[in-house]
This record gives structure tokens, C-alpha cells and sequence, in this order.
């Protein structure tokens, strides 16, 4: 293997990583604004299921992708809004709340998606590029789409008025309110975005990044990005680069079984490759644990109220 | 009647009425099958009502079913042609015991509101290490009693030290165990699925590490049927009373011990606990251990009662726990008879199409049961603006 051949590997297993990490961008840039007004929302693996059904559905129905993720990010939100209800009006506990709503999603999604298991799937556009060759400009376009997303939420939450209104709900929600911010309205919002992302970032996989439904379509994406968010440290940026690395952490026991890999091919090796596929979910749990250090050292923490309802008027933050 | 004079105030209540909790739990149940009902309709199903009766009469049989089963258990005959007897029954309690200590598992540790949602993960270990136990180590030839024993004992110890990796995680370096427990979860479907399906323990392209040998399997009812021939045909086993004493245990020790109410104390004002002197780091661990140890222990149970272990080692009795754990509201005796129930939705809903029916009416009920939590604390009142006079309507 020469070394040019390497680089374009290399290039190729990059442009993959990007292609993977970019639904779990989305779920996490989601959940860090649901948690950033104070909701933990344990459900995205339920809203990513859902929205990957309704998503893959709606496109299969009218053969319009854009729509398929619209559609994606609708039912994302609607099963938010349950949880919104839930946990903010009957102050219910957030973290059986949103493990609630994953059982729901599993199975509305799986009930629901029965008909789409197996079904064709989106023809990708196919651009002819440098280095890469075969590219289809949808995985592109979504690529891109994120890169902007996270610069954007960033700014949206440190350097703008509605940005600082929603962190002081989930910071000091009384301190807020007594400032005249709605605190139950703000957190419904976010909680219902954070919905719609998951669901786009379902949809995303199902139509895009990894075309095609079957059932427990992401196979516990939605939980690693409850994860990443906690290393993130609620931080869009950080979001984005971690979500990166989880996506090439999934695309690699792939890439690895490439044959023309010398040293490292899996490709004789079939169940060496079983054992790389716990990769991303022990690296989720290492990166906690060199977070948890970091935390500790620079005093980063979780938005203060986070998990905490709010009533007006009653003692607590 | 003029609505608009009246309006709902929400207000702190001050005494705990045992009875919301049965009523939540009931509401639950009834609004999952309303809202179950509905999405059928949509999926296509055109009789709700007809699938939810199917799957009455697979998980637990129907009246003319027992009573067949007795007369002929009375007459010491077979079981009638055409009737099920005590079939769905005997599938029921099968399924039902590790979906019991699995609940147990989750109870313990949400009872310190530790959110162990690995319960499946330390199943999946417990089965493994008891599979290692029963084909690997200990020769076939093992008495029955000791194999079982060996095997219960890796088990629980897979599981506890399993459970005790994210307690001490979240006990040293305060890292969220719903996450790890989570990724450990995934991290055991993986390793089984290394050591049966491609791996060392897979017999051929089995996927399987074959039939146990006779020790290692639980003894069934139906070995009794030459002299009872009602029983012939029955899978229940003795491990559902293994379930059975440890909820007593378990109960006992949440009630009645120093620890138990230490646990308790954790859970309902951790400040409070800290200022009493009770270790939070100590106990953390320990509870994951014994929780892990339980969910481990059911996965002994679980490879006993299907005498081999294979690449199809069903996943999510751990959450179906988590349920179970919510609906009996964390009391170790009502998980007996809600495990019971969940045994019965299991089998009933196994040859059911669409599959995921269980998963969802697992949700509906827990979302019911936890969106009635705030009854717990809060009365809603429905009063006059005016008038102070309070008709005390729930609503919910």
C-alpha cells in the first residue's frame, strides 16, 4: 500500500466519520439546549427511533426527502411535548419521564415501522469529487448543515438575548422569573426543540447517513448522546467535535475490515471485529471518566436547576 | 354550571394517602390499553379489543382452561383435548421470575435514587458467567444441587461486580450511572454475542453453546407427569421462588434493617443522610453491587430455565424491570404479583404481531404512573373563584 493510497484512506475514513457523527451532532446540539433551560430529557434513543419511522415513512410515501425530515423532526417534537408536559406542568420526575418516552418510541416505532422494514431506499445523488470519488451530495449537504449548526448554537446561547434568557432558566429559574421570564414556556420551548432535533437526527440516519428502516435503528445512538452532552460539558462546540469522534469510533469496525489494511485488518478476524463494536460505548463511559477529572479541575458543572421542576413560589432554586 | 367562575388550583398536600398509588398504578394499566387500542387501530390491527383478549388467553389462559386443568388434575387424567390447561400459566411464571428480580434490582437502587437502568447488562453477565459455571468448569456429572448453586453464585457475582463498576464510578467520581449503566448494557450484548455467536463457546454455526447438561437445568413440573399427567407439557420451574424470597428479603431489609433505612434516608434527602453520618460513597457502591447481584442472579435463572445459551438471549427484561419496579412503586412485595402481570404480557404478546406492542404499553403505563406522581404531593382543587367552598375533584 503506497502511501498515496493511505491518504486517501485516510480521507475516505474521515469523510465516514463526519457522514456517522452528524445524526448524533444533531441529537446532542438538541439535547444540550433541553438541558441548558434545566430538563433532562433521558428519551432521544425514543424520539431518534421515531423520527428515523416517520422520516423513512414520509419520504416512502412522497419520495421527498426534505419533507421525510420534517416529517422526522415533527414526531420528534410531539413525543418532546409529552415529556414537556409531564415533567415541567405535572413536575414529574425527569429521568423515568424520559426513559418513558424511549420505551414508547421503541415500540411506537417499532409497531409503526413494519410495513417500511426492508423497503427501498432514498437513491442517493451521486457527485464525482477529488480524492473521494463517489459522493452523494445529500451526506454533504448534511455534513454541512451541522458544521453551521454548531457555531450557530453556540453563539445563539453565549452572545444573544434569548440565548441568556434560557440559560438563566436552567441556571436560576425563581431569579428568572422574578425578571420577568416565562420559566415554564422557555423550558417547553427547548424541550420541544431538543424533541425535533433527536428527530432529525433519527431521520437524518434513516434517509441519509445510513439509508433504510429496521427496527432499533440506532441502537443506543440516542444514549451515547445523553453522554456526549455531559462531556460536552452542555457546550455546542465540544458537542461537535465529540460527536465527530463517535462517529468514527462506529465507522471503524468497518473500515477496519478492509483487507488492504496492513497490521490492523479485522478482515480474517471476524469476531475480533464483534469485540470493536463495543468501542463507542466503552469509549462513552472513558470520556465520562476523563470528563468527570476535567470537571473537577475547572469546576464545570451541569446547569444548576437541572432536573429540578419548578414551582413558583415554593423553596428550591 | 358556569366553568368559567371556577378555576383548578394546584396545592401542596401534607398527608401521603396510601391509595393513590394503586389507583395511579390501575389508571396506569387501563390508560396503556386505551392508548395501546389506538395504535393497533393504526398499524392496522381492526379488532383491539380481540388482540388484547388473544393476549389475555396466551399469557394466562382462559376460566374453561383452569378449570379443565383441575378437574382433570382432580381425576388425575390428561389434560383435555382442545383445552390449554395450565399451559399459559406454567409460560407465564416462567417468564415472570427474571423479570422479578430484575424489578428488585431496580427497586433497590431507585429506592437510593441511583438510576441503575443496567439491570439487562448485568443479566446478560449473570447468564454468562453461570453458562461458563454449568458447561465449562464444573464436570456434567456435577449433582444437580451443586451445579445450580455454582452457577446462581458466578451469576450473582458477575452481575455484582458488574452493578459495582458504575456505582463506584458514580461513588468516587460522581459520573452519571444512567449513562454507564446504559453503555455496560450494550458493552454485555456485545461480549455475549463475541463468546456465543462468533466466539470461543459457539458450537459450529449454532450460535449456540448447546444443550446444558441435565444438572444445570432447572427441574420442571412436567418431570412429574407420569404420575400426574395434567402437569405434562409444563415449563415452570423452582426459580420463581428464588424471586419470591428474595422480595421478601428485600423487603425486609428496606424495611426493617439499619441499612434499609439508611438506603431509605439516602434516597428521600441525601443531605440529610450526610449530616446523620450515613456514607454516601459506602452505600452507593453496595447497592449497585446488590443490584447488579439480583439482575445477575436472574440471568442464572434465565439460562437454567432454556438450558442452553444462544445468539437469541432475549434482551430488555432489565427495562422491562424498570417498569415493573415503577408500577409496584418500589415496594419489593406488590413487584411479586406486577412481575406476575408482565410475565403474563410477555407470553401473551410473544406470538403477536406487530411485535414492539409490549415496549409501547410499557411506556404509556409508566408515563401514567410517573405523571401521577403529582398527586403524590399536590391536591388539585377544582374552586369557585368567588366562593372559598372547594369541591376536592381529582383530576389528573
Amino acid at each position: 500500500m503506497t502511501g498515496n493510497e493511505l491518504f486517501v484512506l485516510a480521507v475516505t475514513i474521515l469523510f465516514g466519520a463526519l457522514v456517522s457523527g452528524t445524526p448524533l451532532l444533531f441529537a446532542t446540539m438538541g439535547e444540550i439546549f433541553s438541558e441548558r433551560a434545566g430538563v433532562m430529557n433521558l428519551g432521544i434513543e425514543g424520539m431518534m427511533l421515531v423520527g428515523a419511522m416517520s422520516g423513512f415513512a414520509a419520504w416512502f410515501k412522497t419520495g421527498n426527502l426534505l419533507l421525510g425530515l420534517l416529517a422526522g423532526m415533527a414526531f420528534g417534537a410531539l413525543l418532546a411535548l409529552l415529556h414537556a408536559f409531564i415533567t415541567i406542568s405535572l413536575r414529574a420526575d425527569q429521568v423515568v419521564s424520559g426513559l418513558a418516552v424511549t420505551f414508547l418510541g421503541t415500540g411506537l416505532s417499532s409497531i409503526l415501522g413494519q410495513p417500511y422494514v426492508g423497503q427501498r431506499t432514498p437513491p442517493p445523488t451521486t457527485l464525482v469529487l477529488p480524492i473521494l470519488e463517489h459522493v452523494a451530495a445529500e451526506q454533504l449537504i448534511i455534513i454541512v448543515v451541522g458544521l453551521i449548526l454548531a457555531p450557530l448554537a453556540w453563539y445563539y446561547l453565549n452572545r444573544t438575548r434569548p440565548g441568556l434568557n434560557l440559560r438563566s432558566v436552567g441556571e436560576y429559574p425563581s431569579a428568572a422569573d422574578s425578571l420577568g421570564i416565562n420559566v415554564l414556556r422557555t423550558r417547553y420551548l427547548y424541550v420541544i426543540f431538543g424533541g425535533a432535533m433527536s428527530g432529525l437526527g433519527g431521520a437524518t440516519m434513516s434517509l441519509i447517513t445510513d439509508p433504510g428502516w429496521v427496527d432499533g435503528k440506532t441502537s443506543g445512538l440516542g444514549w451515547i448522546a445523553v453522554g456526549l452532552v455531559i462531556f460536552a460539558s452542555w457546550d455546542p462546540l465540544r458537542g461537535l467535535w465529540v460527536s465527530y469522534f463517535f462517529g468514527l469510533l462506529r465507522r471503524l469496525p468497518l473500515d477496519l475490515q478492509n483487507p488492504a489494511l496492513p497490521l490492523i485488518s479485522t478482515a480474517n478476524n471476524p469476531s475480533l471485529g464483534r469485540l470493536m463494536d463495543m468501542l463507542p460505548y466503552l469509549a462513552t463511559i472513558f470520556i465520562l471518566i476523563l470528563g468527570s477529572r476535567e470537571a473537577l479541575r475547572k469546576r464545570l458543572g451541569a446547569p444548576a436547576a437541572l432536573g429540578v421542576p419548578y414551582v413558583r413560589g415554593e423553596r428550591g432554586l | 354550571m358556569n366553568l368559567l367562575s371556577r378555576r383548578i388550583r394546584i396545592e401542596a398536600r401534607l398527608d401521603n394517602p396510601g391509595w393513590i398509588g394503586v389507583v395511579s398504578s390501575i389508571l396506569g394499566i387501563v390508560l396503556a390499553l386505551i392508548v395501546g387500542g389506538f395504535v393497533l387501530r393504526a398499524a392496522g390491527a381492526n379488532d383491539p379489543i380481540g388482540t388484547y383478549q388473544e393476549i389475555f388467553k396466551e399469557g394466562f389462559g382462559t376460566p374453561a382452561d383452569w378449570q379443565a386443568g383441575i378437574t382433570a388434575l382432580l381425576a388425575n387424567t390428561d389434560c383435555p383435548k382442545g383445552s390449554l390447561c395450565f399451559g399459559p400459566l406454567s409460560d407465564t411464571l416462567v417468564k415472570a421470575s427474571p423479570i422479578l428480580l430484575t424489578a428488585l434490582a431496580c427497586i433497590i437502587a431507585f429506592r437510593m435514587k441511583l438510576w441503575n437502568i443496567g439491570a439487562d447488562g448485568q443479566m446478560f453477565m449473570g447468564a454468562w458467567a453461570a453458562t461458563g459455571v454449568a458447561v465449562f468448569l464444573l464436570p456434567p456429572t456435577t449433582d444437580r444441587p451443586v451445579m445450580l448453586a455454582a452457577m446462581a453464585l458466578a451469576g450473582i457475582l458477575a452481575g455484582l461486580l458488574y452493578g459495582a463498576i458504575p456505582g463506584f464510578l458514580k461513588a468516587r467520581l460522581n459520573i452519571n450511572e444512567i449513562i454507564t449503566t446504559l453503555m455496560l448494557n450494550y458493552i454485555a450484548y456485545k461480549w455475549m454475542e463475541y463468546f456465543v455467536v462468533v466466539g470461543p463457546w459457539s458450537i459450529g454455526d449454532f450460535e449456540s453453546t448447546g444443550k446444558f447438561p441435565a444438572a444445570a437445568s432447572w427441574p420442571r413440573l412436567t418431570e412429574l407427569s407420569d404420575r400426574i399427567p395434567v402437569l405434562s407439557g409444563l415449563t415452570v420451574h423452582p426459580g420463581i421462588f428464588l424471586g419470591i424470597v428474595a422480595a421478601i428479603l428485600l423487603a425486609w431489609i428496606l424495611y426493617r434493617s439499619r441499612w434499609g433505612y439508611e438506603i431509605r434516608v439516602i434516597g428521600n434527602n441525601p443531605k440529610a443522610a450526610r449530616y446523620a453520618g450515613i456514607s454516601l460513597r459506602r452505600n452507593i457502591i453496595l447497592v449497585m453491587g446488590l443490584s447488579g447481584a439480583l439482575a445477575g442472579l436472574a440471568g442464572m435463572n434465565e439460562v437454567a430455565a432454556l438450558r442452553e445459551l444462544n445468539g437469541r438471549f432475549q434482551r430488555g427484561f432489565g427495562f422491562t424491570g424498570v417498569i415493573i419496579a415503577w408500577l409496584a412503586r418500589l415496594n419489593p412485595l406488590a413487584a411479586i404479583l406486577v412481575a406476575f402481570l408482565f410475565g403474563g404480557l410477555i407470553v401473551g404478546t410473544q406470538l403477536i404481531q406487530p411485535q414492539g406492542i409490549a415496549s409501547m404499553l410499557q411506556g404509556v403505563i409508566l408515563f401514567v404512573v410517573v405523571g401521577t406522581e403529582l398527586l403524590f404531593h399536590y391536591r388539585v382543587r377544582v374552586e369557585k373563584i368567588e366562593q372559598v367552598t372547594a369541591a376536592p375533584e381529582a383530576s389528573p
